[in-house]
């Protein structure tokens, strides 16, 4: 990424302050604060069972699934406090989007995985949904692939064009943010390069965050990257947070050498 | 392990696995044998379509006991269905734990009471009250299909329950993070994802309340006729067997057995389509 992108791009769209996550007695995340530049590509890294993807799913509030999940502290979308009793879960999960690690779209034609959301948020004519459905295939470069076969079942794709079309269905309701947790863990590397392209131009139009095990991955796509560790008492936490090309070429924290080192070695 | 007791319990597996098909071709040629003959000499279409039955002027006609079979049938799943898909979603997707594990159970039970139970139970409270607040003998299709609902629930909340905990997480999850509420997650996502499940409920529902009788004799009426509405008696394709087989003879015996075949093939015909339906993905 040039240092431009970075320069230009300095206004604060997400912000995490002393944010703990328990998951029942379990301290899973302790005292996170972190604040993500907008139209960013922010990457989480850090070994297995960190909290990494805990810690991307307290922005849209995924942990609300989970019953014994309890997050402390605040967030931030905006100026909008994402915690806040009266804040309306549905409407944040419009403004941030997500797509998960295995491609998840559901068992209903490409054209119904895309509109599904838009229609539920109250768009109901026809054209406008077919509007959607081009704009964010487009966006997705799948709309020269499928505009043919819009009806057939999404599951016929194949798992790097579900994954394209899962980020579509995310496109579809207009966020402001995409979370992506490992989203090419589960696709070839033809298809990760695809989708590693994708996320670098909708940044210009996005704030992305991604979870991502590939040292690699994160040094192409990323501007900043956080880095987390489990510590003593097994809680997850930000070791070290900073510019990519920073973290990679000069980690101010042993631990994040030591890791960063190991897994490129 | 020794490669000869192996061999001896493969042998003993497989002898007992043959006997249970085995009872299976016993019956259905068993069935054949007794009740193909007057068909043939019937008519396979005036048998299946004839309007009367007067075994003792040799006329055998079951149209009016597929009618019988069939409302009953259908009122069984128009009350049953319903009830029954609503409970799975709650017990799937809404209820509490321990909420779960007082109805799981309860429902189970409901499977286990005895058919002769419901019917007599249907005719001391259900069949008084049709008749007392809705006219007629009360001896009606609507008692029947009130019976045959609770009965049927069992099947369709557990296989309905069922396909609906099979789905993979990640489909919630991904319309959760589309914004769309808990109703809309179950409505347009987990309801058709689980469709063919559901179905499949329906329609092995659906062959229990058809093969049923005990229950049906006791509340039904009996009455070998067109039903004009649901407040009337009518007989079905089980209980028509259930009530002459203890007196016929010759002729009309064959017809109880021919009878059993049309059963046999439309309850063949339900569980085929439920079994390649749920199958299908
Ligand atoms: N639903 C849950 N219930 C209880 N513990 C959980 C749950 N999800 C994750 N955890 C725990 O939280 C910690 C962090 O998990 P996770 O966020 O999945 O890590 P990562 O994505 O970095 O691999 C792990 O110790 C994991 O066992
Ligand atoms: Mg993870």
């Amino acid at each position: 990424m040039s240092n431009d992108s970075i320069q230009t791009a300095t206004e604060i769209k997400l912000k995490m302050n002393k944010v703990d996550l328990h998951y029942g007695a379990f301290k899973a995340l302790s005292n996170v604060s972190m604040d993500i530049q907008r139209n960013s590509i922010t990457a989480f890294i850090g070994p297995s069972g960190c909290g990494k993807s805990s810690l991307l799913r307290i922005f849209n509030r995924m942990n609300d699934l989970i019953p014994i999940a309890r997050v402390d502290g605040e967030v931030f979308l905006d100026d909008l406090s994402i915690y806040d009793k009266s804040t309306d879960v549905t409407y944040l999960r419009t403004k941030i989007g997500m797509v998960f690690q295995k491609p998840n779209v559901f068992p209903t034609s490409i054209y119904d995985n895309l509109v599904i959301g838009p229609k539920k948020h109250g768009i109901k004519h026809k054209i406008d949904l077919d509007d959607i459905v081009e704009r964010c295939l487009d966006q997705v470069a799948l709309w020269g692939e499928t505009k043919d076969i819009l009806q057939k079942p999404a599951q016929s794709l194949t798992p790097g064009d579900q994954q394209r079309l899962c980020i579509a269905r995310a496109l579809a309701i207009e966020p402001d943010v995409i979370l992506m947790d490992e989203s090419c863990s589960a696709l070839d590397p033809v298809s990760t390069a695809k989708v590693e392209e994708l996320m670098m131009e909708l940044q210009e139009k996005y704030t992305i965050i991604i979870v991502t095990h590939n040292m690699e991955q994160a040094l192409r796509v990323s501007d900043y990257c956080a880095f987390m560790m489990i510590n003593p008492e097994r809680a997850g936490e930000l070791v070290e947070y900073s510019l990519t090309v920073d973290m990679f070429s000069n980690p101010t924290d042993q631990r994040t050498e030591d890791y960063i080192t190991g897994r490129f070695g | 392990m020794n490669s000869n007791s192996e061999k001896l319990s493969h042998a003993v597996f497989f002898a007992l696995a043959l006997s249970s098909i085995s009872a299976l071709v016993l019956i259905t040629v068993f069935i054949l044998v007794q009740g193909a003959p007057i068909i043939a000499e019937i008519g396979l279409f005036k048998f299946v379509f004839g309007m009367t039955w007067a075994p003792l002027k040799g006329e055998f006609g079951i149209f009016p006991m597929i009618v019988g079979s069939v409302s009953a049938t259908i009122g069984a799943a128009i009350l049953g269905v319903p009830i029954g898909i609503c409970c799975a979603i709650f017990l799937a997707e809404f209820a509490p734990p321990l909420m779960r594990n007082i109805f799981r159970p309860a429902i189970q039970l409901l499977a286990g009471i005895p058919s002769v139970v419901y019917g007599f139970w249907g005719l001391i409270f259900i069949v008084p009250s049709i008749r007392d607040h809705l006219g007629g003998p009360g001896l009606s299709i609507l008692a029947g299909s009130i019976i045959l609902a609770i009965m049927i629930l069992p099947t369709v909340i557990s296989i309905t329950e069922v396909s609906i905990l099979a789905l993979p997480s990640s489909y919630k999850e991904g319309a959760l993070a589309l914004g769309l509420n808990r109703w809309q997650t179950i409505s347009s996502v987990i309801l058709p994802a689980a469709k063919s499940g559901i179905i499949a409920a329906v329609i092995l529902g659906i062959g229990r309340a058809i093969g049923e009788t005990m229950a049906v004799i006791m509340v039904l009426g009996n009455a070998v006729a067109l039903p004009e509405s649901v407040l009337d008696p009518v007989r079905t394709l089980t209980t028509n067997i259930g009530i002459e087989m203890g007196y016929a003879v010759g002729a009309h015996r064959q017809a109880l057995f021919a009878t059993g075949i049309v059963l046999f093939v439309i309850i063949m015909v339900l569980n085929t389509t439920a079994q390649y339906i749920a199958r299908r993905k």
